[in-house]
């Protein structure tokens, strides 16, 4: 079977992304995003491992009529794992997460990932009660992956198993006062950021 | 632990809500109680309970971006969980205001508090953290506010430290 090419994956999910708000961890999760859907609506992360999930919630819990989407890698989920069950507490009915799964940290060399063997994050997150998870391995079910996403009443918790990039890194501005100025511009109004 | 004030909390709790904070995210602390009860018995302040202190960063930083103001309230030991996460709110120049009851000073019953307690301040500020180490209940509000003006007026990364003596010392029986 071959594997799901992850930038055209989140291309067709934010194909009809509407007026989701999304959240990229650091790494290839920002890349792609800035590839596929460069938005003033994008949150672009360059630091902080493990704090993805907590930026959406926050942003989730500041706009509850807008849907969040975290996009992020296994990696950068596994170290802020215990932030799910955070999530599940709070039970933002407008966040989504997927987990881009491509069981290694590509971004320093492609070291094998916890992913790789034992670790099922869908699982975790059922365990830390986001009651509703998919698990995503084929090109056949992405486009119910994103009615998963950006559709369904929150929190939701999607894991898509993708194979290597085979794209080219592009990168999104380093400016991160001005990446905070842009979003709150586009999601707050001018005056208001 | 009773609700009585203790003469910092009831203050704290109103510049909270005279700032316009409606989101509070905690690992709590004995000697935040007050203030935490407080905040979860008001309608307009949204109380959320972390697992572990880093995460209120980057839940600050989110709701940040969204349009709301957060404080993070944690203990002096919660402080080293969280240095890489502070370089989320440094790189993007927003607010970041945090409360942290201290442990490992004058008076601690558990000797293995001191090394983090200790190493608050200078970890703080090697990350680039304004502390203001209050030692008295009046130094808790002036510092507050003051921290509140950095936090939303500037974009800081801005902590009121509680001194051990302010809210009185665990001492384990001794």
């Amino acid at each position: 079977m071959e594997m799901l090419n992850r930038r055209k994956v989140l291309a067709q999910i934010l194909e009809n992304r509407g007026d989701a708000l999304v959240v990229p961890g650091l790494g290839t999760a920002n890349y792609d995003l800035f590839a596929v859907s460069s938005r003033d609506e994008n949150a672009y992360m360059w630091n902080a491992m493990g704090l993805t999930v907590p930026t959406g919630l926050g942003l989730a819990i500041a706009q509850p009529d807008r849907r969040v989407l975290v996009v992020t890698g296994d990696g950068e989920m596994m170290m802020g794992i215990g932030s799910l069950s955070v999530v599940a507490a709070q039970a933002p009915k407008n966040l989504s997460i997927l987990v881009v799964d491509n069981e290694m940290f590509e971004e320093t060399g492609a070291q094998t990932g916890l992913s790789a063997t034992c670790v099922d994050i869908a699982q975790i997150a059922l365990g830390s009660g986001i009651q509703k998870t998919m698990t995503v391995n084929n090109g056949n079910e992405v486009t119910r992956l994103a009615e998963f996403l950006l559709e369904e009443e929150g929190p939701v918790l999607a894991v898509a198993k993708v194979g290597p990039s085979t794209d080219k890194p592009v990168y999104p501005t380093m400016d991160g006062p001005g990446i905070v100025r842009t979003f709150r511009a586009a999601v707050l109004g001018a005056t208001n950021a | 632990m009773s609700d009585s004030d203790d003469g910092w909390s009831g203050e704290v709790f109103g510049l909270i809500k005279e700032a316009g904070i409606s989101l509070v995210n905690t690992v709590p602390d004995a000697g935040l109680t007050r203030l935490l009860n407080m905040c979860s018995k008001d309608p307009d302040v949204r109380v959320v309970t972390l697992s572990t202190e880093e995460e209120g960063v980057g839940i600050g930083y989110g709701a940040w971006l969204g349009g709301t103001r957060s404080l993070l309230c944690l203990q002096s030991s919660g402080t080293g969980n969280i240095i890489n996460g502070l370089a989320l709110p440094a790189f993007a120049e927003s607010p970041c205001l945090m409360l942290v009851t201290m442990r490992g000073q004058e008076g601690e019953g558990n000797p293995a508090q001191f090394p983090m307690g200790r190493a608050v301040t200078s970890v703080f500020e090697a990350m680039g953290v304004t502390c203001l180490e209050a030692t008295d209940n009046k130094e808790v509000t002036s510092y507050f506010r003051q921290a509140v003006d950095m936090a939303f007026g500037e974009g800081k990364v801005v902590a009121v430290l509680i001194a051990q003596q302010v809210i009185g010392s665990k001492t384990f029986g001794k």
